[in-house]
């Protein structure tokens, strides 16, 4: 008997069915139509879509052994969740403003952050040293949910600058989880977003598990009905499906730059991995369950429409896991030769312009460090 | 030839150690960067180790089923084996024998670790020898230095390994020791009560666990005077109380000390329900259904709560005052003696079965119950139950309620006994009940109705059922 299955018979009654949703790609690599979603991508657009999965899947591994390895304190893998986060990732416009959880990698590989980044931040060496206002992509947000109440405080300042109304206006993007529509943060963005209008796509992506506590555990409806409930629409899209995630949130995010308001997407989606890599996802989820989705796989689904349509062939894959490859090893070499943080950095970003007692002390610091041998610093 | 070793990461965020589960390679083997080598189990969860190089393995350092410590080195990979300078002969790269369970002394890896280990809060990556405190620097310019700082500045305090602390008793009941430990003290069979812990707080360490453990039992050690399993001691064994003891024995004293237990006692002639049972078997449907006066017991109980409701109640106490709560079902409790010691399963609302139900019942619950299979949920939530001492040849007794039961009833071996039958003397099969109740909700007006009932319904089952029903 596999590891999980003892706990299988409290996992009987889910929240809801297998649900009706956005798809315009089938597991099986077919294209459907949707009425009202579609995608008209060109056949190198589908091939940089594919080459982007890949990639972010392929580093998302190699940060995960790098973890094991002693390398990283810790990391939330995205796996099984690329189609979600590289569908709507590749969705904003440039002037669009994303507030990511701690496992967006994928997004933030789409908004063209160096995938070293994150990796900075679960090694201990700086707290996620991008520019949030260059890149329009905040920091990783620990604590569950909290980014969405930044998100709509954000996004509500964008409507008082005036900034919506037209295909140049900013839409503002929050991505949580199914976990964090439990937080009280995330109910009470959605009430702000909704009472003030505000320029918001709220993502979520429902990978079935808040850690260890299944769906059901969360919610008795639909996530994405929630949304009625609080005055704005919500939807349900294949989070394993690029296209589809892609073209609804184009969609939510040009509604919501035209001053149309907030919008839900739920995108079902799953984790194939564990939370992060201090748990043990066998503990607490059957085996059969993480097949059932394996057969979903968001790109293996991708390459076999590329394949069924002609649009790449073999040398394309090949030529496609090989740079992913490069990208790793690259990724690992830099994370091998990071250099240690001075401990005196700790003072530097606390306030703009410093403070006297807070200079004070980082001088008492510097010369308790100086008092030990072979000091460095 | 260029080996490196790699040592064991904190795996999970604050992690002190893990269990090597499986190697997945061997000495030998030619592996591939991120190639999976070792299972590894910490208390947080089982994971694997990919390699942190392309090489050929060199050596493996600890066996199967050891315990390691993050930091210590557990593989050593040959990272340029086709350069091999002088081929490595099989001596020098002799690997501990995985198979084996060879002894490996104290200091050494992958044997008992020294004492005072470093504590770690939160903190990863691999502890390296190197990882002690760094001297300060000569005395003269560490006080010049604080001699330099503004008078208002605080002086850090020198700092000072930490002295382990003095061993010290913990109190029985509440025992300091991290998980690992403990799981080692159960895999070595050691029980923790009665160790003197040397570590933090006088909490136990691996050390401790591993001295008792190795000390044969019976010496008295230096560190543990109480070793785990049953140790004879002289003239006296002292057993631990746990498991279905140590339940009895908290439930026994919370009911005695709880509730006002009055005995009442009643010797009945069963010759007709013996009777009864007889003829039970010889019907068709009850063939092949195992019967015995228990079975009558339990009937006759039934059908006297019915009678009397008051019986089948529980005393609560509430912040605003107490409450009877009187039950309309009966969940009927049958004390068993197993092996693993006194457990009273129940029937669930056996009032609502037949008789036939109910014979299969309780043979099902005491078939269970043999077993040692008897799960939680059928030992909770009985409302009245029935013990039996006949079984040992005993007359009668005075149980002590179940916590949260207002009465038991006990019945007796059954006897062939002269009795005045009809206004003669004859051989009769007579057996005694007694029953226990809390005086709380019964009053003895109550409780003798009660068993008197029950006692008619022995004596004349078909006459009662007619009468009352």
């Amino acid at each position: 008997m596999a590891k999980g299955d003892a706990k299988a018979r409290t996992h009987t009654t889910r929240a809801a069915p297998e649900p009706a949703f956005v798809q315009l790609l089938t597991p099986e690599g077919d294209r459907v139509e949707h009425p009202d979603y579609t995608v008209d991508f060109t056949d190198e657009e589908y091939r940089s879509l594919y080459h982007d999965l890949v990639v972010v899947r392929k580093l998302d591994a190699e940060a995960t052994a790098l973890q094991r390895q002693g390398e990283l304190g810790i990391w939330a893998s995205l796996l099984g969740q690329e189609a979600a986060q590289v569908g709507s990732g590749r969705a904003l416009r440039t002037q669009d403003m994303a507030f990511p959880t701690y496992r967006e990698h994928g997004v933030l590989y789409c908004r063209g952050i160096d995938p070293i980044m994150p990796l900075r931040l679960f090694r201990g060496v700086d707290q996620g040293a991008w520019d949030p206002n260059e890149f329009k992509f905040g920091m990783y947000t620990i604590v569950i949910g909290a980014q969405t109440l930044h998100a709509t405080g954000y996004a509500m300042g964008v409507g008082k600058d005036g900034k919506v109304g037209s295909d140049d206006g900013e839409a503002v993007i929050a991505y949580f989880g199914d976990g964090a529509t439990s937080q009280g943060d995330v109910n009470e963005a959605f009430i702000w977003a909704s009472v003030f209008n505000a320029p918001m796509v709220f993502f979520c992506q429902n990978n079935q598990y808040a850690i260890s506590e299944p769906l059901e555990r969360q919610t008795r409806v639909p996530l994405y009905h929630r949304a009625s409930g609080f005055g704005f629409p919500g939807l349900r899209v294949d989070g394993n499906d690029v296209l589809a995630c892609y073209a609804v949130t184009r969609k939510a995010l040009d509604d919501a730059r035209h001053g149309q308001g907030p919008s839900l997407i739920e995108a079902y989606t799953y984790r194939m991995g564990a939370h992060t890599t201090s748990d043990d996802p066998t503990r607490y989820r059957i085996a059969s369950e993480v097949e059932a989705w394996q057969a979903k796989d968001p790109i293996k689904r991708l390459r076999a429409f590329l394949d069924k349509q002609a649009i790449a062939g073999d040398d394309f894959f090949a030529a496609v896991d090989e740079e992913a490859r490069v990208a790793a090893v690259d990724l690992r070499e830099r994370v091998l030769t990071m250099p240690d943080p001075d401990p005196r950095s700790l003072f530097d970003h606390v306030y703009p312009h410093g403070s006297p007692e807070l200079d004070q002390q980082r001088e008492q610091f510097s010369t308790y460090m100086a008092s030990f041998e072979g000091s460095g610093h | 030839m260029t080996v490196k070793e790699f040592n064991l990461p904190d795996l999970g965020e604050g992690l002190t150690e893990g269990e090597i589960l499986k190697w997945l390679v061997n000495v030998g083997d030619t592996i591939e960067l991120n190639q999976p080598i070792v299972e590894v189990e910490t208390a947080k969860a089982a994971v694997e180790i990919p390699a942190k190089w392309a090489g050929q393995v060199a050596k493996i350092f600890h066996p199967e089923g050891t315990m390691v410590e993050v930091g210590a080195t557990i593989i050593a990979i040959d990272t340029d084996p086709g350069n091999a300078a002088p081929a490595p002969s099989a001596a020098s790269l002799a690997a501990v024998d995985i198979a084996g369970d060879a002894p490996v002394e104290p200091g050494m890896i992958g044997g008992p670790a020294p004492g005072g280990r470093t504590a770690v809060l939160v903190g990863y990556g691999p502890k390296t020898g190197a990882a002690k405190r760094r001297p300060r620097t000569t005395a003269t310019t560490t006080a010049a230095l604080i001699q330099s700082e503004p008078p208002a500045t605080h002086v850090p305090a020198p700092v000072v390994e930490e002295d382990p602390a003095p061993p010290t008793r913990t109190p029985q009941g509440s025992v300091l020791a991290k998980p690992p430990v403990r799981k080692l003290a159960r895999d070595l069979g050691v029980d923790l009560v009665g160790i003197a812990g040397t570590g933090p707080n006088g909490s136990i360490t691996r050390d401790d666990v591993l001295t008792v453990s190795s000390e044969p039992a019976g010496t008295a050690g230096s560190v543990a005077p109480a070793a785990a399993a049953p140790a004879r001691v002289g003239r006296e064994e002292r057993i631990p109380v746990k498991g279905v003891r140590k339940l009895t024995a908290e439930n026994m004293v919370a009911s005695a000390f709880t509730a006002p237990h009055v005995t009442e006692f009643l010797t009945v002639d069963v010759t007709r329900s013996m009777k009864a049972l007889e003829r039970l078997k010889t019907k068709r449907d009850w063939r092949d259904v195992r019967v015995s006066p228990l079975l009558m017991v339990a009937k006759a109980a039934l059908v006297a709560l019915k009678r009397h409701p008051m019986v089948n109640s529980s005393w609560q106490g509430s912040p605003t005052g107490a409450e009877i709560v009187v039950k309309h079902f009966v969940n009927l409790g049958i004390a068993a003696a197993t092996e693993r010691g006194l457990i009273v399963p129940n029937v669930k609302d056996a009032d609502a079965l037949s008789t036939r139900e109910l014979a299969d019942a309780l043979n099902a619950l005491v078939a269970t119950a043999r077993e040692g299979r008897t799960s939680p949920a059928a030992m909770s939530g009985g409302t009245f139950t029935i013990t039996s001492v006949g079984v040992f040849g005993i007359d009668t007794g005075t149980p002590i309620l179940p916590p949260g039961e207002s009465a038991i009833l006990v019945f007796g071996a059954v006897r062939d006994t002269p009795w005045v039958h009809k206004g003669k003397i004859k051989i009769r099969q007579v057996t005694t009940l007694g029953l226990s109740f809390d005086h709380r909700i019964i009053d003895g007006e109550l409780g003798s109705k009660f068993l008197r009932d029950v006692g008619a319904f022995l004596e004349d089952p078909e006459g009662s059922l007619l009468a009352w029903s």
